[in-house]
């Protein structure tokens, strides 16, 4: 046995030393987040009690969300159509009896997503090289491009479109805007998250040789990025569309306002019918975009 | 003529380059030794102005460079073109395009954007990819190509900036001893017949005694050393790199790239200092 040196028993200690203060780390977060979770779901509700009477006639108390879980099935049991085997043809066109009119709503639909996602793109490509860390300028632009795309995003779809619909009225012109404004603010982080993992040095590669703080971004930086930039635009696209088939609610054109319709004056039906057309467009538009981004970050190569 | 004066750069509590002065004659080819951190690099991204000094003056050809900004830095940078260790090329952009880039502090604000260069451009670029050997790789995306033809084209990106000095940070430290050769040669030859002034970081003392005029040996952000290649001697050596701890003379065939150190070992004619 040759004699232990002094740096083994050092790396003892240090290692038991390491141990003791992750442990304590460890107790200390898991602490921190069971008290976080309890609070959280109690002020959300999840241990109000509310009294129901059961079947028998007696009144008992018990959890709210036990209570409620029947209801949620009621509800989605009145949505169902009545279809029958022989007469399917019949009673799916009775289910999608305003198909004409929820035909021209979807195009409005997607067309308001189509317009908002571009509006976005276009300001959040602009913005997000000055919001990116290792881009901007200077700090006060950097601070001011990231204060301003958080603030559009911060504030929801549907309250911007309230406000648009105050400006410009009843219409999808409220609604792009609305959808837009977000988008930009949405896809600008995204962006300029993308922006802030690129390599340096083709970067530094421009500079070297003369490029301005434009060169640098055109040839360093847009190249590297625009896999992300296509991948997060088309997610972009499908949350877009789902936005747009609700601010309908608020006037803002779209689907939403014959959901909003239909769900005041109780036809059930019809919203099952609405729900249908909304999941199957958005069901369509998420494997054609797949589709398009294979197809396009196959062609220049490398994966994101 | 460059000349550097008393150059200082200072990182935090570290002071990477210290009163460093140095004159440089046009058409001189220089090799900087040192040890890794011995600020080699921090020196040449100086003088391009990658980096700004904390204290001391560049002069070239009686101008200040310490002091330009703004279209003048841009074209300073264009006319000393620089050579990264890993290339720093765009590598999802076509190999043409990155040579293009060498052309950018001369295009306007729209045509650069749109990626539309000039015909005359183009055709510079294509010479100094035939220069290369590499025209047949042109249209190839930058990244596919391997570290040698990679560091080629980041020469022939250099060349069209039509510089008058070329500045190499340590350009051969990621190929393999043949393509080495090839760029080594390729930066012998650009100097020979073209006259420019090369500053090359080497950490392989026999190919800054094969290829260099002068050398100039950094250690702790000072110049140790300046002198032709035969005044280095192996004392010298030893103090440049501090090997007192290991007895033993370095042997230079350890950090050798070159294929046959003997026969590209030719005697120099000494230019500088």
């Amino acid at each position: 046995m040759t004699a232990i040196s002094p740096a083994v028993d050092q790396f003892e200690l240090d290692y038991a030393a390491a141990r003791r203060s992750a442990l304590r780390i460890n107790t200390i977060s898991t602490f921190l987040f069971v008290v976080c979770f309890l609070s959280a779901a109690w002020i959300g509700g999840f241990f109000d009690m509310t009294d129901v009477t059961l079947a028998n006639g007696e009144r008992v108390s018990m959890w709210k969300i036990w209570a409620g879980l029947p209801r949620l099935g009621e509800y989605l049991y009145k949505t169902l159509p009545v279809l029958h085997w022989d007469t399917l043809g019949a009673d799916i066109a009775n289910w999608f009896w305003r198909w004409q009119v929820w035909l021209e709503l979807l195009i409005e639909t997607i067309l308001i997503a189509y317009l908002a996602t571009l509006l976005g793109v276009v300001g959040a490509f602009l913005l997000s090289f000055p919001a990116s860390r290792n881009l901007a300028p200077s700090a006060f632009v950097l601070n001011l491009t990231r204060r301003y795309l958080e603030i559009v995003r911060t504030v929801p779809e549907l309250v911007w479109a309230l406000i648009f619909v105050i400006c410009f009225g009843v219409g999808p012109l409220a609604g792009v805007l609305a959808i837009g404004l977000h988008a930009t603010g949405a896809l600008g982080k995204l962006y300029s998250e993308a922006n802030e993992n690129a390599d340096m040095r083709p970067v530094q590669g421009i500079k070297a040789s003369g490029g301005s703080w434009f060169d640098q971004i055109r040839y360093g930086i847009v190249p590297q990025v625009v896999p992300n930039i296509i991948s997060y635009t088309l997610l972009r696209f499908e949350i877009n569309v789902r936005a747009s088939s609700i601010i309908g609610f608020v006037g803002a054109g779209g689907l939403g306002q014959e959901i909003r319709v239909a769900m005041s004056l109780q036809e059930y039906t019809d919203l099952s019918a609405l729900f249908v057309i909304i999941f199957v467009t958005v069901i369509l538009i998420d494997m054609i975009s797949e589709k398009v981004r294979h197809q396009i970050i196959g062609l220049t190569g490398k994966g994101v | 003529m460059l000349v550097v004066e008393q150059l200082s750069k200072v990182f935090g509590d570290l002071t990477a380059v210290e009163s460093v002065s140095l004159a440089i004659p046009e058409g001189q080819m220089v090799g900087i030794i040192g040890r890794s951190g011995a600020g080699k690099s921090t020196l040449l991204r100086m003088i391009n102005r990658l980096s700004d000094p904390t204290h001391g003056s560049i002069v070239n050809e009686g101008r200040d460079i310490t002091a330009l900004k703004g279209r003048d830095l841009r074209l300073w940078r264009a006319s000393c073109a620089m050579i990264f260790q890993q290339f720093n090329l765009v590598e999802r952009m076509d190999v043409l395009t990155n040579v293009m880039v060498g052309r950018i502090a001369h295009t306007g604000f729209a045509r650069s954007m749109l990626k539309s260069f000039t015909d005359e451009d183009r055709a510079l670029a294509i010479q100094a990819l035939d220069r290369l050997d590499l025209v047949p790789q042109a249209l190839q995306r930058a990244g596919t190509l391997s570290g040698g033809q990679q560091q080629r084209v980041a020469i022939a990106k250099a060349l069209v900036q039509n510089p008058r000095i070329m500045l190499a940070d340590e350009p051969i430290a990621s190929l393999d001893p043949a393509n080495a050769t090839r760029v080594m040669e390729a930066l012998r030859q650009i100097n020979k017949a073209d006259g420019l002034t090369v500053l090359v970081n080497l950490h392989t003392l026999d190919t800054a005694r094969a290829y260099c005029d002068r050398i100039v040996a950094m250690r702790a952000g000072k110049v140790h050393f300046d002198g032709t290649p035969e005044a280095l001697t192996t004392d010298r050596v030893r103090a440049i790199y501090g090997t007192d701890t290991l007895g033993d003379d370095i042997d230079e065939a350890v950090t050798s790239t070159s294929l046959s150190p003997v026969s590209s070992r030719q005697p120099k004619q000494a230019v500088g200092a």
